[in-house]
């Protein structure tokens, strides 16, 4: 994925990379290393939580945690890189989308996701892709990450039946 | 993304005090308001995360500080937010609480911020409307979004609460940031101390938890913060000490006193400051001053606090 960013953005200027919260925040992380190696450049990665942005946050019935934003580069003028560890719905990436440009008006915002899964309720696409996994609506998609859960792995699951 | 287990999670509409809060209550307001301080430091400083929603400022006693701080909060969040004062209110004209309360609720308000001169005013209220209700100050008993904007400075400065040593000087009868502060801080873990004149500190304030002295050159060496808090002249009915020269000469934070206290000390006052009284301007406008941090993260956590609440079910 690192290859293929730095291609499609003819080197690593002007770049940034950032994470949604959490597990989009660790992969931003690892992208950051590769594309150092590979171009030996720094490339800023900042860090959204979108659950202030979010179309469903008086819907959901546990007030979710917010966590911290950073993103301490000036945006204006940037090729924005987001970066999440699953895409589905595509409503994560929507408020986003709203959250950064609160931050500034970047020249172009690209998408990059570990794992495509399908679903989408929203005309949203990938730029990059790690795989795509067809999945069925009542599968979860775990993807864990050494950093946060000890080792790295997907894993598709079957939801937990509703009570 | 799912929460891990044993995380917090909030679930009341109401703010009264913070005596009700636990310890992880507590943490979690912190944790959200630190997150929603690098909100004011944007270009947009404003989410939408309570938009749509309505939320009223009552205030029965005058308040500048309190006041703007909420609503400064409400907006940055995106809420709609309207503003009543008891003069120029249909209170004046003798309309009780709760009718003034259930009209402002019939206009589909959301949460109500509450400041009263009756101790227990905002869980009256919470008790009669559907509304969430933020207590912003109930008579001489808790003003809880002050205690944990206190809590949340101390913590920014010193890094953690647990173990901190912390001073509260002066009118510790009629503050209810006193109240709040000692509540929070001793969920915490921190050493209180309450220093102030014999008939300026409650008869059994020592079963909160608290130490008293009355005499401040004794142990204000020995603090890692000093809170000090305002000669409330206007709620003190009665003579409880011989003057205002006095009262700074033995409780006042001179450029003196603060001679005597550990070079990394800070010093905290809620506002506003009797300049000369409870502190020397010098300390005031001091490097060991914490007074303006204060007031910005009062935005941060008065945003928490109506976050929180608000999106709490009803």
């Amino acid at each position: 994925m690192a290859h293929e960013i730095l291609e499609k953005n003819k080197g690593a200027a002007g770049l940034v990379l950032v994470g949604i919260q959490t597990r989009g925040v660790t992969l931003a992380g690892r992208l950051a290393k590769s594309i150092e190696s590979i171009a030996s450049a720094k490339v800023p990665v900042g860090v959204l939580d979108i659950n202030l942005y979010r179309d469903d946050l008086t819907r959901v019935a546990e007030q979710p945690v917010i966590h911290k934003t950073e993103i301490s580069v000036d945006l204006e003028g940037k090729i924005v890189v987001l970066v999440d560890d699953v895409l589905y719905t595509g409503r994560t990436i929507r408020s986003a989308l709203d959250a950064l440009v609160d931050f500034g008006r970047p020249k172009r915002i690209k998408l990059a996701v570990l794992i495509d899964r399908g679903h989408r309720e929203l005309p949203i696409r990938a730029d990059f892709i790690g795989k795509n996994i067809p999945t069925s609506d009542d599968e979860i998609v775990h993807v864990h990450f050494l950093e946060n859960d000890q080792k790295d792995e997907v894993v598709v699951a079957q939801k937990a039946a509703k009570s | 993304m799912n929460a891990p287990a044993g995380e917090t999670h909030w679930t009341r509409k109401d703010l009264l005090s913070i005596e009700e809060l636990s310890r992880e209550e507590i943490e979690l307001l912190l944790q959200t308001a630190e997150s929603f301080k690098e909100v004011s430091a944007r270009e947009v400083k404003k989410v939408p995360a309570l938009r749509g929603k309505t939320i009223a400022n009552l205030f029965f006693e005058p308040s500048t500080r309190t006041r703007t701080s909420f609503e400064v909060a409400a907006k940055r969040l995106s809420a709609d937010i309207i503003n009543f004062s008891s003069s120029g209110s249909s209170t004046s004209k003798g309309e009780s609480l709760s009718d003034t309360a259930k009209n402002i609720e019939a206009m589909n308000v959301d949460t109500i911020v509450m400041r009263h001169s009756s101790s227990g005013a905002a869980e009256y209220l919470a008790r009669q409307v559907k509304a969430g209700v933020v207590n912003a100050g109930d008579g001489i008993h808790e003003h809880p979004t002050q205690g944990l904007l206190d809590i949340f400075t101390m913590k920014e400065r010193k890094k953690k609460i647990e173990g901190l040593r912390v001073c509260l000087v002066g009118d510790i009868l009629h503050s209810r940031v006193a109240r709040s502060n000692i509540w929070g801080l001793k969920k915490l873990g921190a050493k209180v101390t309450v220093c102030g004149p014999p008939t300026l500190i409650p008869s059994s304030i020592e079963r909160l938890g608290v130490e008293v002295s009355y005499d401040l050159d004794r142990v204000i060496g020995e603090q890692d913060v000093l809170n000090i808090l305002r000669i409330q002249l206007e709620r003190q009915k009665g003579a409880f000490f011989p003057s205002i020269r006095e009262y700074a000469a033995e409780y006042g934070i001179s450029n003196e006193r603060i001679k005597k206290a550990r070079p990394d000390v800070i010093v905290m006052h809620p506002g506003p400051i009797n300049r000369g009284v409870e502190l020397s301007s010098e300390v005031a406008d001091g490097p060991q001053s914490v007074i303006l941090d204060q007031v910005t993260n009062g935005v941060a956590v008065r945003m928490a606090v109506l976050f929180h609440t608000t999106m709490a079910e009803r």
